[in-house]
């Protein structure tokens, strides 16, 4: 397997972090045009969760498709205008040859995510397609439809490969990324209890990095990272403890959060939710993909696109604000993102009836005047503090 | 008797051939598609007095089947939010939703019902009662996100019947694919989930002989929908697919597993056919004909409908009266003898078709362009309905790239005011209509000169 990582094992722990930023504010995504330059294969799979494992154990590189802070001089052309931005930046990374696949796949967490697989493959030769992820959790007949879902999804992906998916294999990939969960949840814990550790921004761009290079080399980056972070020798401020909302989908430009992270702590979030959408680790001595899809329905976060009725969403936000004892919350959508624009009302509604404190914003990933933002979210949280 | 149970009696040409058909029959459809429609939201506001159940359903995969058989009426939501632009009023519902706190990009539709809600059903139609349950496939996501508000607002049982779609343009399955069997045993369990909710929320047992009679009125006008979209390939067209084709959908869908749906469409699609067979059109001179993708522009549905017909641009098909009719355009037709089953093959064949007529249409409307004989393809992207307008500027271009048809491009809402501009939409119309009298003129200077040649 090929190592797609500058050397950073010498690096301070912030110059490795300032490599990740770099790599995920970089829209040529340079990990990945190496593993294609030593023969490698990629599948592209769109916000929010999908199963990498599947991808994973044909050796083959799963990328997260979020989008890019760029232009979408090409890409806008292929859409009307009032759609989200990560549906066009997301084609003009593919059109501009910024990202070459070897298939692309779309799910349907909303109609534009749908849309975009019809449009992907009306514009490129190689596969193109929707995985039908269950909209209907709380169907007793819901994840064994999802095993054979996942079991059609692994088919085409053999046919990429050239070669089929072995069971082992699967199990040996589960192994790979029930670690990789391990570490984010250490790193999460981490925001949580020592949140003048970690900054919002430092954190993603350590997330947001397993996105775009082989897991096990996420994983060597995260053992690597975590123990130096616990060494830090930040002070703890009079922060306010934030919890951050709307980040599920399109992300939030880096420059954004940085902005948060100058005024509050965000101990806890919804950024990047599908690389840590499996809570708990997976078993890996039975059916694998029966194994991957109960975890998908049965050990699984919360997001405001997926429908299950055990967990209503703005009932999960207050345990997550609860749980990560935050003393408020910043409740964001992407602009033009319908779910998220919905589930604003049904969060604010909740904190209201609750007496927490929020702050309600858009965001759009392509955005690059913080002023105003800055100067509301500091109002807000001097409010919060001198109250 | 109610004026909707003589009128399933009272049908004396109904086995007439349409050849031996008179002049009296055109325009009925019309009319008896309004009087029923306004007698179905009176049956609707007065439910509640009658101890009735309801449910909020949705065009794409109503279940009305289901429904009907336990007595329960259904609801659309969609059709209630176009009744309030079309009237006038969606202004007004859609302001109180956002004072509520939903967002100007958040779905018409939704905040119009919200609006709605929130003035406890008051509706133009009249009074819409709350939900006993509400049951919804994913044809559409904003759907699920809706249903989500009932039951914020009701604490009511909500059902999604999750309805897996076409994988990718082109690759449908069917019966004995392993795919298909897959989808297929989710669709069927759900089914069945949801006839026990429909016991526990009505207090009947199921009765399959109910359905079956149900699937019976379905499957008539799921055949007779079918023929309706495929006579409107004569010339001229013998409705316009975009205003008189609105009827009709609420038509197929309030009244679908009734007997009066299955009548109605037995009389229109007998008025199409003498129409047809007596070349009688639409009230305008047809000069252009056109397909329509999208949805209309309810907020000025009347004058958006007359930018095209003062050209003399008609409609002979429109992509709404496939997803829409929730697939009813493929005249699947129910195996009575085992209904459970072919229900759940029903459901899924039918819905995915109408997910694929927003997402994967291209094809369809390139191979509707010679029968139907048409000559530009408009498409009316919205900023509402992002299931139906994400994928159609490239749509267009794949359309483009197929054939040499003339096509239009212009956005709006099919709700919100403000969205819309009659003047920016004139221009376009007025302009695609200048190029197209230019290609005809073009193309019979060509004619003409390859015949002199």
């Amino acid at each position: 397997m090929p190592r797609v990582l500058d050397p950073y094992e010498a690096m301070s722990l912030a110059e490795a972090i300032a490599m990740c930023r770099d790599l995920v504010e970089d829209p040529d995504f340079p990990t990945v045009a190496r593993w294609r330059d030593s023969g490698g294969k990629v599948v592209g799979h769109f916000q929010v969760y999908f199963p990498e494992e599947i991808v994973h154990a044909a050796g083959l590189l799963p990328f997260k498709v979020r989008g890019a802070p760029l232009e979408a001089r090409q890409g806008e052309s292929h859409f009307g205008s009032y759609l989200c931005s990560i549906l066009k930046t997301s084609l003009e990374i593919a059109l501009t040859n910024r990202l070459a696949l070897d298939m692309f796949v779309s799910h349907p967490i909303c109609d534009s995510a749908r849309n975009l697989a019809a449009v992907w493959g009306r514009n490129f030769d190689y596969p193109c397609e929707i995985l039908y992820l269950p909209q209907n959790a709380n169907s007793a007949h819901a994840a064994t439809y999802l095993r054979g879902e996942y079991a059609r999804l692994s088919r085409e992906v053999e046919a990429i490969a050239g070669h089929p998916i072995t069971a082992d294999e699967l199990r040996a990939s589960l192994g790979v990324f029930n670690e990789n969960r391990r570490l984010l949840r250490e790193l999460y814990e981490i925001k949580r209890e020592t949140p003048w550790l970690l900054a919002v921004d430092e954190a993603y761009s350590l997330v947001a990095v397993g996105g775009m290079v082989p897991r096990e080399e996420h994983n060597q980056l995260l053992r690597w990272a975590l123990p130096r972070i616990r060494e830090r020798s930040a002070i703890p401020q009079d922060r306010m403890r934030l919890v951050f909302a709307g980040g599920f989908c399109e992300q939030p430009p880096l420059d954004l959060l940085r902005t948060i992270a100058q005024f509050s702590y965000v101990v806890d979030d919804d950024l990047l939710i599908g690389l840590r959408w499996i809570t708990e680790d997976i078993p890996v001595g039975g059916d694998p993909l029966a194994d991957l899809a109960e975890a998908y329905l049965e050990r699984s976060s919360y997001s405001p696109v997926q429908h299950d009725l055990r967990k209503p969403k703005e009932q999960m936000l207050l345990a997550q604000i609860k749980g990560a004892n935050a003393g408020a919350a910043i409740i964001t959508a992407a602009k033009m993102c319908e779910p998220g624009l919905d589930e604003v009302v049904a969060y604010t509604k909740a904190l209201d009836d609750e007496g927490i404190p929020y702050f309600v914003s858009e965001f759009e990933e392509r955005m690059t005047n913080f002023d105003s933002l800055q100067i509301q979210l500091e109002t807000f949280i001097e409010n919060l503090l001198f109250a | 008797m109610s004026p909707t149970t003589q009128m399933v009696q009272d049908a004396p040409d109904r086995d007439v051939p349409a050849s031996e058909l008179g002049a009296s029959v055109v325009g009925r459809g019309n009319k008896d598609g309004n009087r029923l429609f306004r007698e179905w939201y009176e049956e609707l506001t007065s439910a509640p007095e009658r101890n009735e159940h309801s449910a909020y359903v949705f065009v794409m995969g109503s279940l009305a089947e289901i429904l009907r058989s336990f007595d329960i009426h259904t609801i659309f939501p969609e059709i209630n939010g176009l009744q309030t632009a079309v009237r006038h009023v969606a202004d007004d519902y859609i302001a109180q939703a956002e004072d509520y706190g939903f967002s100007a990009d958040v779905c018409g539709y939704v905040k119009a019902d919200i609006g709605m809600q929130l003035r406890a059903g008051d509706h133009p139609m009249g009074k819409i009662p709350p939900p006993s349950l509400a049951v919804y496939t994913n044809a559409c996501n904003t759907y699920v996100k809706w249903a989500e508000i009932w039951e914020r607002m009701y604490h009511v049982p909500i059902f999604t019947l999750d309805i897996p779609g076409t994988r990718a343009a082109g690759r449908l399955t069917w019966s004995g694919n392993v795919d298909f069997e897959n989808d297929r045993r989710y669709v069927a369990g759900q089914i069945g989930e949801l006839i026990e909710l429909c016991e526990q929320v009505t207090g009947k047992r199921f009765d399959i002989d109910k359905l079956r009679e149900t699937m019976r009125y379905t499957n008539t006008m799921s055949e007779k929908w079918k023929r309706l979209i495929e006579l409107n390939q004569s010339v001229p067209a013998v409705y316009n697919a975009v205003t008189d084709g609105t009827v009709f959908l609420g038509m197929v869908n309030g009244f679908r597993g009734r007997p009066e749906g299955a009548a109605y469409f037995t009389d229109l699609v007998k008025e199409m056919e003498y129409k047809a067979a007596n070349h009688i059109g639409t009230p305008f001179e047809e000069k252009y004909r056109l397909v329509f993708v999208g949805v209309p522009c309810y907020p000025i549905f009347r004058r958006f409908s007359e930018m095209f017909t003062e050209w003399g641009g008609s409609f002979a098909g429109s992509s709404y009266l496939w997803f829409a009719s929730g697939g009813a355009n493929l005249g699947f037709q129910y195996d009575l003898d085992r209904p459970l089953e072919s229900l759940a093959e029903g459901l899924l064949v039918t819905v995915r078709d109408a997910m694929d007529s927003m997402f994967y249409s291209n094809q369809n409307l390139v191979d509707m362009i010679e029968p139907y004989g048409i000559d530009g393809v408009v498409y009316h992207p919205i900023k509402s309905c992002r299931t139906v307008s994400t994928g159609l500027a490239d749509n267009r271009r794949a359309v483009m790239e197929a054939t040499d048809v003339a096509t239009l491009f212009m956005e709006s809402d099919h709700m919100d005011k403000r969205v819309v501009s009659e003047a920016q939409l004139k221009n376009r119309i007025d302009a695609f209509f200048e190029g197209l009298a230019t290609r005809k003129v073009r193309r019979s200077s060509a004619s003409k000169n390859e015949s002199e040649a």
